[in-house]
């Protein structure tokens, strides 16, 4: 009897509500995430200019896109706005990326140096993460009335007082310059969130190995590159890859940063241009085969951080051990 | 330190003193680039359009903050069109809904996630880990035409669920609450309270929600930010110009790509409006920030 009722109780399972429990999370995540992305792969092989596409085209809309066509005009030229795209965002990034990494690793090791102590780090730390908090579009208008063309811009009205210049520089319309804007406006929201995780990376580094290194008469760059690079080079990869993906989105401020109505051909990145060929031409299949493409390189550069993820994981685990 | 290895000679101290200075003045130069450009437009918003025009860059406050805020909001200035494009208590209202909704969303089901997946034994748990560690990195933007052709064909345009309801399914939150679960909730508080015959439901309402409180708070502010901030996907799904229903950020925008009839004041006060909210937040909460930024990317 008594035996009965323990198997019983051994018997009842809380499987179940383990189901229940994850099933909002997946059945919400299918609906929004894996059954769009299902439909952003069927509307890349679907034709363009039409609010509900019909015809098939197959591998077509990749094709244009990537190679263009001999003799088709129209093919052609979605191939070099494509690829200039893509250009826009990969110098946009590439140049946020060395302006912001150099600054946020230079505050991080200063931070951290027990020799050197800095007075108020606390308080910079709290301004120096400030602008990443700023909503992005507000930061292209705040940057727009800082940099404006016209001689009304307080950048250019400044310089003109001065009689520094004689004619307002054309921070917005100039292709480099207004690329070097973004890049700066970048860095300035992102190298406090940089610097806060490559700080919370060399916190993890045993103090006792720099004293050690103090003791051996290793100097600042010396210890800089032999021992703080080596432990942070995890995190430092996290850092890069992490940035990467986020560059690949890039849209707030570069689509918003212009005067008139177009936005600068010189700041389309792929976001951008996959938002264009959607809302102004009804391009939905170039839309999701460009869409499918980011796809593609975001997925490799996200599984390198899960691969790095479950790594660190599993180290720590057989530490643990 | 430098003193216990007996360092006490002069020059190495002076070394250290100049290299201290050094970096003590490049920290407060990178906190006026920080704040400089935030502080213009407070003051800018403070002045008169005719007065930015005509004087430039000024770093005391102007006195016309109260008239631009006047004209603004005034359906007759400049033929209404700023009062068209940028209502700020519409604005804040829209941004607050969807930004709350989200948020409340966002925290509450990644707990529930989390908790299933630590507390329950079951087949696919592995899996299902495993899943949600691999998508966390993949930005929705990245699915945004699939999305949007997917919500027309709803007739879900214009409206505000396509924003709300997916922060239900949060990886990256899921991921972090997992973590804080690993670390400090004792698993067996649940087994204390079956025996005690509270229901599952209850035990995760009543008993773990409050262990989970310190991780709400983190993830609430920064899902919270994200929300208020985001640009991309309400562009996209608000696209009948319904200026009732616009967010702060596209209000923002807007008002920026105003091109007759500009006035400098209103646009400076427009997007100081925008910030506000947000600054304050950051203000009140800038300890649990600073320390949360680090918390959620070293992932474990």
């Amino acid at each position: 009897m008594q035996a009965a009722t323990g198997r019983r109780h051994k018997m009842i399972s809380y499987a179940k509500y383990g189901y229940i429990f994850i099933a909002p999370f997946f059945i919400v995540y299918t609906f929004f995430m894996i059954y769009p992305l299902f439909n952003t792969l069927l509307l890349s092989f679907k034709q363009n200019g039409s609010e509900h596409p019909e015809v098939w085209v197959g591998l077509q809309n990749y094709q244009y896109l990537l190679f263009g066509e001999e003799g088709n005009f129209a093919a052609n030229s979605v191939q070099s706005k494509f690829w200039s795209s893509l250009g826009n965002t990969f110098i946009l990034w590439a140049g946020n990326f060395v302006v912001q990494i150099i600054l946020s690793l230079l505050l991080a090791v200063w931070f951290s140096d027990a020799r050197i102590k800095i007075k108020g780090t606390g308080f910079f730390k709290v301004v120096m993460y400030l602008p990443n908090i700023i909503t992005a579009a507000s930061v292209a208008g705040m940057f727009m009335m800082l940099f404006g063309n016209s001689k009304y811009g307080v950048i250019n009205s400044m310089l003109l007082n001065l009689q520094a210049i004689l004619e307002p520089i054309p921070f917005i319309n100039d292709v480099w310059i207004s690329r070097i804007l973004v890049m700066l406006i970048q860095s300035w929201m992102w190298y406090g969130n940089t610097m806060l995780l490559l700080l919370s990376g060399i916190f993890g580094i045993d103090p006792s190995i720099y004293e050690a290194a103090e003791i051996d008469g290793s100097s600042g760059a010396n210890t800089f590159f032999r021992i703080t690079m080596p432990i942070l080079k995890p995190i430092f990869i996290y850092v890069f890859i992490t940035s990467m993906i986020g560059g690949l989105q890039m849209f707030d401020i570069p689509y918003l940063l212009h005067e008139g109505t177009a936005v600068r051909p010189a700041l389309k990145t792929a976001a951008v241009f996959i938002y264009e060929n959607f809302h102004q031409v009804y391009n939905y299949g170039y839309s999701a085969a460009a869409s499918m493409i980011l796809f593609v390189i975001t997925a490799v550069l996200g599984m390198i951080v899960f691969r790095f993820n479950a790594d660190s994981t599993s180290a720590k685990k057989r530490k643990a051990k | 330190m430098a003193d216990s290895y007996n360092f006490s000679n002069t020059e190495y101290r002076r070394k250290l003193r100049i290299h201290s200075v050094i970096r003590l003045i490049v920290c407060i130069l990178l906190t006026v680039i920080s704040l400089l450009p935030i502080y213009i437009i407070l003051i800018n918003a403070t002045r008169a359009n005719a007065d930015i025009i005509s004087n430039g860059i000024s770093f005391l406050p102007g006195t016309n903050i109260i008239e631009n805020f006047k004209n603004m909001t005034d359906p007759s200035y400049a033929n209404g069109v700023y009062y068209r494009i940028f209502n700020v208590l519409v604005g804040y209202r829209n941004s607050l809904f969807i930004s709350i909704s989200a948020t409340i969303l966002t925290v509450f089901f990644s707990a529930m996630t989390a908790y299933g997946l630590s507390v329950y034994d079951f087949k696919g748990k592995k899996f299902a880990t495993t899943f949600i560690l691999l998508v966390m990195m993949v930005p929705s933007q990245v699915v945004s035409t699939g999305f949007l052709e997917f919500m027309a064909s709803l007739k879900l345009l214009n409206n505000y669920i396509p924003l709300i309801i997916p922060a239900i399914a949060a990886p990256a939150t899921v991921f972090f609450m997992l973590q804080y679960m690993k670390s400090s909730f004792p698993l067996d508080i649940v087994e204390a309270a079956r025996i005690d015959g509270c229901s599952e439901f209850r035990t995760f309402m009543q008993i773990s929600l409050p262990i989970f409180k310190p991780a709400f708070a983190v993830q609430a502010i920064f899902a919270f930010v994200a929300n208020w901030n985001n640009y991309y996907t309400p562009t996209m799904i608000l696209v009948n110009g319904d200026s009732s229903m616009k967010t702060m950020p596209m209000m923002v925008a807007g008002v920026m790509g105003i091109s007759t009839s500009t006035d400098y004041g209103i646009q400076n006060l427009a997007v100081v409006l925008s910030i506000i909210p947000i600054i304050v937040i950051y203000l009140a909460l800038s300890k649990f920030i600073v320390k949360g930024v680090a918390l959620g990317a070293v992932k474990g």
